[in-house]
């Protein structure tokens, strides 16, 4: 037990302050091999994470690294050395802080492998990079704590599996080594400490005290939200007389493309001269920079942005959060709401915006979960071996290794306890030889027992390129946007596959303005100012899918048939729905069908998220194909598959026959373009090809092939490898998610109710007019070409 | 086989669907940048462990060919070999298949920049080869005429609706024709690029290889 020192309670004291309780339950826990705290932002959570190192380390500390704090921001790092240092300057305190992340200079971080300091701020990455050196066993010596930040946001990646593998690395150098992990709310707090702590070691959770409830409301607009689409921008008259009443507002939206889309729409609306500004991931560093430091500075009334402000410090005065369209995941509302919670004891205000019909349904069904504290979440996987394998190199380049002696130290990280040694031996002979059916490599290995039966690198000067590998976020591959001719900072990144498709004088949205393509030049976009209506730019990002929970939610909003909450154009819209059809039920799916003209229209209520939706759109179609219903094409959404062809489907219940459709899935899978993304991040992770490094890109080189030749064969002389394996698991997840068309197979049981309606039907109508309509098509893009093609020869006049 | 037919200093010419050149008079085919060898290359040096399936890959593809069109003589013009001891490293499997292809015809080794130098290997071997008004090598040179050449691995875009398709390609011009690389672990530079300007004329075309041969003008 651990009590707080004079030194530190007069120090509070003086501030006015009084220690929080979950500060001193993680003191008084210091001694223990693993803790977890969750407490809400604005918690002094991070000060809880240190308080146990400073009190350590008041009186004549010893010389060497004491505390090492990772964190998945490098400006996080740079906050909190900031933080830190005024109670240390306070209390004077002789603990030296240091940071390390992707910015510091060599110099730098080569004397703090030498000498390094009591607390070291890092990220996952620059963690592993420092433990692939030989010296690493030094640097870490003498290390008593860790402590992991945000932790739920990394237990989400594969970043948090690298992270646990490394803290397992550490752990064999730093035997007394204690974990202490900070998080944001999550569904599922034991399963979070059982991915932090050394297995099969116990881990405490302190809960904090979660403040006040949150002040949550739907945006009820006068005028009905439009029937489809994700703009919103009907909401802006409404959300700009909000933004009025805060001091600061988020306005979160789900993608990047849509957030440029709904902050031109915004700053066309503004009359009067309201600070408002963008942040997006596609945005330039120096760019997203600058908001930020408006925003410390408490200069802008509203920031509109995507996830990138999810995490991070606490900016300014933000007293009101506002999620434009249907927020598709609890926890990650619960945890933008909490974006608000800025002083401790004063309730979050949010405010969601349907952005269309059905999203009132969703708006209202985690509405009411957020009250109701019902958090979802997927469960984590089992560690990925992509990362194993990448963690497997860089123990390599730190010096010769026993297998034996690795499996144990690997299997005693959370997220991978339960892996077999014969998972573990595919992976290490994986990186010695490449785990290929032809045994071709056998003078070649890339790792070799030496005599004493370690394992090492065959040829030492491979530690470089493992070294610049390092890590396991694959970026899309992506071109910096420029002024032509007038140098200067780009504006932001656009896809390498967008940029293909411009021609000069197209525009499109970035940062907030429209620009003019001018042409590529050295791998950069040249852009002048553009006046035009912009195309928009498309940025992969990530497309979340509306959560299980979220989506059984809002069957039984459906089913019960209370629509009080609703405003009266919602209420009628179901109840005219309810007299033509039905209602979806839960544990049952619901398939509607009617004709238009002479096109049969058929709608299956899977609920499943529109990745899964997507996937059963096109495993479906093409089920009918051989059927010979001559299917058209198909919409999908986060509720439902609409499909359309020549035929009626009379036996719904036979399209969705579970070994079929698996059948189905695995032919199909192979030849995904989905697939090959996943391929060539997992093989990227696990080693065989190199990342992209920004800026470091060669350009004219004929030599690099793309990663979808290595898949292809694979494909065709070893479907079996170990890389093929790890992407058809990733494809169950993700934007194949054929996990959640499992679920929702068990979840109906083969119970189906099929309607005929005698027309449209209202719940359907709206995905008619939702874009991103799949056509049904194979050789058609080879017909596409040709046409393409001689319309250009004419044209040339060649 | 799918192909586009052309005219080169009087000779009609086929550039092949799948990436090769087909001159139908003399039955004369010819490929170039097979780079056989190149995992194994990579491997050696110390980098990755690619799946070493690329020249089984490329053999099947060029047997194909072969097989289908029966040429007197089969030209190689370069990087045949990813480097000089790549031709050790072939397993015996892809030996007996070359050595299957090369029976009973004309086989010509062009050296490239890869494979320069002494190759154990039968067939002929030259830096050069000339024939009626065409000259055959790795590396086009800029003031030449009638020639045929390898090395860059050209490849282009074509725009269609719902994206663009980029396959390597043909260059042709009234002077000249750069093949595409036949090679499975090869990939491409884009006809953008600078170093074709010096090449190709005005009215140079691609033709995009794949499973039909499509002639667009050459993007630049």
């Amino acid at each position: 037990m651990t009590k707080l020192p004079a030194k530190f309670s007069d120090w509070f004291t003086a501030h006015g302050w009084e220690i929080h309780p979950h500060q001193s339950d993680l003191l008084a826990r210091s001694h223990d091999p693993a803790t977890l705290l969750i407490a809400p932002t604005g918690g002094g959570k991070t000060l809880a994470g240190f308080l146990p190192t400073l009190t350590e380390l008041a009186d004549n500390p010893p010389v060497g690294l004491h505390t090492l704090y990772v964190s998945p921001l490098k400006a996080l790092a740079a906050d909190i050395k900031r933080n830190l240092e005024t109670p240390i300057h306070e209390m004077n305190l002789p603990i030296r802080v240091e940071s390390r992340t992707g910015d510091t200079t060599q110099t730098q971080k080569k004397r703090q492998r030498a000498d390094p300091p009591h607390i070291l701020l890092t990220t996952p990455e620059s963690l592993a990079v420092m433990l692939s050196y030989e010296d690493g066993a030094k640097t870490f010596a003498g290390l008593q704590r860790v402590v992991i930040d945000e932790i739920h946001a990394l237990a989400e990646s594969k970043r948090g599996d690298q992270l646990m593998l490394c803290l397992s690395a550490l752990q064999s150098i730093a035997p007394n080594m204690r974990r202490v992990g900070l998080s944001a709310t999550v569904e599922d707090p034991p399963a979070l400490a059982t991915f932090l702590a050394r297995n099969p070691d116990p881990c405490d959770i302190i809960l904090a005290d979660p403040g006040p409830e949150p002040d949550i409301q739907i945006l009820h607009t006068d005028s009905p939200p439009p029937w489809s689409g994700a703009g919103a921008a009907y909401s802006i008259p409404d959300v700009l007389k909000l933004v009025k009443t805060a001091k600061t507002t988020l306005i979160f939206i789900n993608t990047r493309a849509q957030a440029e889309l709904y902050f031109r729409a915004i700053w066309e609306a503004i009359e009067d001269q309201l600070p408002i500004a963008l942040h997006h991931g596609s945005l330039s560093r120096e760019a997203r920079d600058k908001v930020e430091a408006a925003m410390v500075a408490g200069a802008l009334r509203a920031v509109v942005c995507t996830g990138t402000l999810d995490l991070g410090i606490d900016w300014g005065d933000v007293d009101l959060v506002i999620q434009v369209g249907a927020p598709k995941n609890i926890k990650r509302l619960v945890q933008r709401i909490g974006r608000s919670n800025h002083r401790y004891n004063a309730p979050s205000r949010a405010v969601i915006v349907p952005a269309n019909r059905f999203e009132i349904l969703e708006a209202q069904a985690a509405l009411d979960a957020v009250i109701e504290n019902d958090l979802d979440g997927e469960p984590r996987g089992d560690g990925p071996r992509d990362v194993l394998c990448q963690h497997i190199l860089i123990r390599a380049c730190a010096g010769p290794f026993d297998a034996d002696t690795l499996f144990a130290e690997v299997t005693q990280s959370g997220p991978y306890h339960s892996l077999t040694r014969p998972e573990f031996d595919a992976c290490l002979d994986f990186c010695a030889t490449g785990g290929y059916a032809l045994r071709a490599y056998d003078r070649w290995q890339r790792l070799l027992q030496n005599p004493a039966g370690l394992w090492q690198l065959r040829d030492p000067r491979a530690t470089r390129a493992i070294r610049m590998n390092i890590g396991t976020i694959v970026d899309t591959e992506t071109l910096k946007v420029k002024w032509r001719g007038r140098g200067g900072a780009p504006l932001g990144e656009i896809e390498e596959s967008f940029a293909a498709t411009l021609t000069q004088g197209d525009t499109f949205l970035i940062g907030g303005q429209v620009v003019r393509y001018e042409g590529l030049r050295e791998m950069t976009v040249q852009v002048t100012k553009g006046h035009k209506a912009p195309k928009i730019a498309t940025f992969m990002g990530t497309k979340f899918a509306t959560s299980t929970l979220l989506s059984t939610r809002i069957i039984d909003i459906l089913h019960a048939g209370d629509w009080s909450p609703f405003p009266a154009h919602t209420r009628d819209w179901l109840q005219v729905q309810n007299r033509i059809s039905a209602m979806p039920k839960p544990g049952r799916m619901m398939v509607e069908s009617y004709w238009r003209d002479t096109t049969a229209y058929t709608c299956f209520y899977g609920f499943a998220g529109r990745n899964a939706h997507q996937t059963l759109g096109l495993l479906l179609t093409r089920r009918m194909e051989e059927a010979g219903l001559n299917p058209i094409g198909f919409v999908a959404t986060d509720y439902a598959v609409l499909i359309w062809g020549l035929d009626a489907i009379t036996d719904p219940a036979a399209l969705l026959s579970p070994d079929d459709l698996r059948t189905g899935f695995a032919g199909w899978l192979a030849g995904n373009a989905v697939m090959k993304r996943s391929f060539r991040n997992v093989a990227t992770i696990a080693g065989l090809i190199e990342k992209n490094l920004p800026g470091k890109r060669r350009t004219g080189r004929q030599a690099t092939f793309s990663s979808d030749i290595l898949y292809n064969t694979l494909l065709k002389y070893d479907p079996d490898h170990l890389l093929l394996q790890i992407t058809q698991t990733e494809a169950m997840r993700g934007l194949v998610d054929f996990g959640r068309i499992e679920e929702m197979l068990t979840r109906i049981k083969g119970r189906i109710d099929h309607i005929q309606a005698p027309h449209v039907t209202p719940l359907s109508a709206p995905m008619l007019l939702e874009i991103g309509k799949v056509p049904i098509k194979g050789a058609a893009i080879e017909k596409a070409a040709a046409v393409r093609a001689s319309e250009l020869m004419r044209e040339a006049g060649l | 086989m799918h192909g586009y037919s052309f005219i080169l200093k009087s000779t009609n010419l086929t550039a092949l669907s799948a990436g090769l050149l087909w001159w139908a008079d003399r039955k004369l085919l010819c490929v170039s940048d097979l780079h056989l060898g190149k995992s194994e290359r990579m491997a050696r040096r110390g980098g990755s462990l690619l799946p070493p399936y690329e020249n089984k890959e490329t053999l099947t593809r060029l047997a194909l060919a072969i097989n289908a069109l029966d040429p007197v003589t089969v030209i190689c013009l370069g990087d045949s070999f990813d480097d000089l001891a790549s031709l050790d490293a072939l397993d015996t499997a892809d030996h007996s298949n070359l050595a299957a292809m090369m029976a009973g015809r004309r086989w010509i080794w062009i050296e490239g920049n890869h494979d320069a130098g002494p190759l154990n290997i039968g067939g002929t071997h030259l830096a050069q080869f000339e024939t009626g008004p065409l000259t055959f090598r790795h590396i086009a040179k800029v003031n030449s005429n009638g020639e045929i050449s390898g090395h860059y691995h050209p490849k282009a875009s074509v725009k269609i609706k719902s994206g663009s398709l980029t396959r390597p390609c043909f260059l042709i011009d009234e002077t000249r024709a750069i093949l595409p690389a036949f090679g499975a672990y090869t990939g491409g530079l884009k006809t953008t690029d600078p170093a074709f300007s010096p090449l190709m004329g005005e009215n140079a075309i691609a033709v995009l290889t794949g499973a039909q041969a499509l002639p667009i003008p050459m993007p630049r």
